[in-house]
């Protein structure tokens, strides 16, 4: 009943230009080939100067930045961007997992962090939430997908004419889904943003949490619209986009 | 350096040096005045003895003219030990006394004078030495009296001879007793440095001797030794971990490998080669998470994880984690349950949540049904009528924030509770569990870092884990 596709599978509705700062040239590599196979297009650059030339010249949707780089290091590139006035979101990549570096990294300007090793699913489903938060506030105050409608100023969600009642954590959880419908959100993006816990659990707690709420949106409808994506997370849309 | 060369240059034999000097310049400076003071006195008693007899023969001639004198002189100068006596004409020729010979002039200045003599009586030809007053009389005649200064010199020479024993003695007994010191100093830190050499040449083992006296040396080779005591568990604690690290990371990845080998040899079709990579990715997760876990313990116990501690309250925290699982065991057949008050930390509130996600995790795991006891509440509502299945706690208790959990499961016996705190021990032998064996570490790391510790103990029947953190924070205690 549950459908099913693959990270790879997804095909974004929009084309992003990222650039990527990374000094390891197979990473770097693999990141540019992987982001132009989903439909993206991606610069590179190989160290700190000449990221800091590209992002201040090329109009990029969202800049990808490894923290430790030769010449200059990625949190003063992005500190000096934010000098200049220019805000384009920024994803720290970095070594340095820990929850402290994090803090770090994002009080420098960048916009989200995100630990090596890390799967590409995740840093591509970070990418297209930041570079949507860019492209325009989404702070209208219903969210609709589908026959699905949230209210978030009444705390009400509807699905066709049936009203259905949430715990305040299950609405938070649709809340952010449906604000980033049609795109991946990884169970540590849920994690971060829903619950505000940046470690990673040993469990999978995240699953059950999206398992009651499909049941409480989902069940007993022909068409569902909270998807697993496997191998990356989960995704709110309309089935038949 | 040669011996001799090591032993000068201690520092117990320069202070013997510096002691030295100052001890004899004290015993000269004391030898000397005790010297210019007698020879003070013997002057002025000398003086005084001279000027009253002078007075008296004075008198004597005035009152029985020069024949009185003459008789006066004569009697005196014949008594034993008498002093000297010289009576001249205005011509110079002697007159009266027991002097036969002085320095040439001496008797044409009238008044004090040194001068070596020679007694009338005497047949050895030794010049003695005397204090004489010259007096003038009236009718031109002359009169001497002086003392021989004999005694005040034989005095001098006892004190000089004092002098130079007492400085020969200091200087002796200085260099002995300095030599004697700083050998005895320099065979101490002589075996304390071949001791810290063989520490440093790897073996941990040694220890630094410890002397019987309790002195500065004693107490400095007390405290190094501790020192040693307190690396040496580290470094059996680091080795631990590394041998544990290799053990448990490369099990995993061994496995990691055969699956890939296996899937390369075996796999025919897509699905399956999908299938294969899907196990390989798992995996590999699997080994990050264990990764990550092993540095947040590395980084909560060096303390670096200081900097983000703030103010909140341990009962937020407490739901917080309550929230995040409760489906989580629910799903399990497990109810979880929260009973906090609010008690506020000064912690790293990221670390804290984890060391409890990290206890309730385990709690769902291990744990069992806590058995139904009669009227239980279907409908779950009644959820304090019954005992839940793991329950999370948090108050204050004293100055201590408890934040515990406690499941019916298994339980640890006492015996291995303190071993169930260590990396990468998994009690369960066979492993059927998932898990990286971290998570206890992880917890009792956390509960260091903030100054407290990680308490195992009978949940009865199952086990009670216990953060105890110090509400005031670790900060406050240490200053």
């Amino acid at each position: 009943m549950v459908t099913q596709s693959s990270a790879a599978q997804i095909q974004t509705e929009s084309q992003m230009r990222l650039l990527i700062v990374e000094d390891d040239r197979e990473s770097a590599d693999y990141l540019v080939k992987a982001f132009r196979e989903v439909g993206h297009v991606a610069d590179h650059a190989s160290d700190g100067e000449e990221g800091l030339a590209l992002a201040e010249s090329g109009e990029y949707d969202v800049l990808v930045i490894d923290r430790m780089l030769p010449k200059r290091d990625g949190l003063s590139i992005i500190g000096t961007l934010r000098g200049k006035g220019n805000h384009t979101p920024a994803l720290i990549l970095s070594a340095l997992g820990q929850v402290d570096d994090r803090i770090k990294g994002l009080r420098a300007g960048g916009d989200d962090y995100l630990p090596k090793p890390y799967s590409f699913a995740e840093l591509l489903a970070r990418v297209e939430v930041l570079s949507r938060r860019h492209g325009g506030p989404s702070e209208e105050t219903t969210y609709r997908v589908g026959d699905l409608e949230l209210d978030r100023l009444s705390h009400q969600v509807k699905r066709g004419a049936a009203e259905i009642t949430l715990q305040p954590r299950e609405f938070r959880l649709l809340e952010y889904l449906m604000k980033h419908a049609g795109q991946v959100v990884t169970r540590t993006m849920l994690l971060e943003n829903v619950w505000d816990y940046h470690f990673d659990p040993q469990t999978n707690v995240i699953d059950v949490h999206i398992s009651r709420l499909r049941s409480k949106i989902d069940k007993g409808q022909d068409k569902p619209l909270l998807h697993t994506i496997r191998g990356a997370g989960y995704m709110i849309r309309d089935g038949i986009r | 350096m040669t011996a001799f060369g090591k032993l000068i240059r201690t520092t117990a034999f320069r202070l013997t040096l510096v002691y030295l000097l100052l001890f004899a310049l004290f015993a000269a400076s004391l030898l000397g005045y005790f010297a210019w003071n007698t020879r003070r006195m013997i002057t002025e008693q000398i003086t005084d003895t001279v000027n009253s007899e002078l007075s008296e023969l004075s008198e004597q001639y005035t009152k029985g003219g020069l024949r009185g004198l003459v008789a006066a002189v004569e009697g005196r100068a014949l008594r034993p030990g008498a002093n000297l006596y010289l009576v001249t004409t205005p011509q110079g020729q002697g007159v009266a006394g027991n002097v036969s010979s002085l320095e040439p002039g001496v008797m044409d200045h009238p008044g004090w004078a040194e001068t070596f003599y020679k007694r009338l009586e005497e047949t050895d030809t030794k010049n003695h030495y005397a204090l004489v007053k010259v007096s003038q009389l009236s009718g031109g005649f002359r009169i001497l009296v002086g003392r021989d200064l004999e005694e005040r010199r034989r005095l001098f020479g006892i004190v000089a001879k004092a002098a130079q024993w007492s400085v020969l003695i200091v200087v002796v007994l200085g260099l002995g007793g300095g030599v004697f010191v700083a050998r005895r100093v320099l065979r101490r830190i002589d075996a304390m440095t071949g001791t810290t050499q063989r520490i440093m040449a790897g073996d941990l083992s040694e220890r630094l001797p410890v002397g019987r006296s309790g002195d500065e040396i004693d107490r400095l080779a007390e405290n190094l030794n501790a020192m040693l005591e307190r690396i040496e568990a580290l470094m059996v604690g680091l080795k631990e971990v590394s041998d544990n690290i290799a053990h448990d990371l490369k099990t995993p990845l061994t496995r990691l490998r055969n699956r890939a080998e296996e899937a390369l040899a075996k796999a025919g079709n897509e699905g399956e080669y999908r299938a294969a990579l899907e196990r390989t990715i798992d995996e590999s997760d699997g080994l990050i998470r264990t990764f990550n876990a092993l540095l947040m313990i590395a980084r909560a116990e060096s303390g670096q994880a200081r900097d983000n501690m703030i103010v909140f309250d341990a009962a937020e925290v407490a739901h917080g984690i309550h929230e995040l699982y409760e489906p989580l065991a629910e799903d399990k057949g497990l109810t979880l349950d929260v009973a906090a008050d609010a008690a506020t930390i000064h912690g790293n509130r990221e670390l804290i949540s984890q060391a409890l996600a990290n206890l309730v995790e385990n709690a769902i795991k291990y744990g069992q049904p806590a058995g139904a006891p009669a009227g239980k509440d279907p409908v779950g509502s009644g959820a304090a009528a019954r005992n839940p299945d793991i329950l999370i706690e948090a108050h204050r208790e004293g100055d201590n924030v408890l934040l515990s959990v406690t499941d019916h499961g298994p339980g640890i016996p006492e015996a291995d509770r303190q071993r169930a705190v260590e990396r990468f021990v998994r009690l369960e032998a066979s492993r059927t569990q998932p898990g990286s064996g971290l998570g206890l570490s992880l917890a009792s790391a956390v509960a260091t870092l903030h100054g407290g510790d990680l308490r195992l103990a009978d949940g009865q029947p199952g086990l009670r884990v216990t953060l105890v953190i110090p509400s005031r924070g670790v900060e406050q205690k240490t200053v």
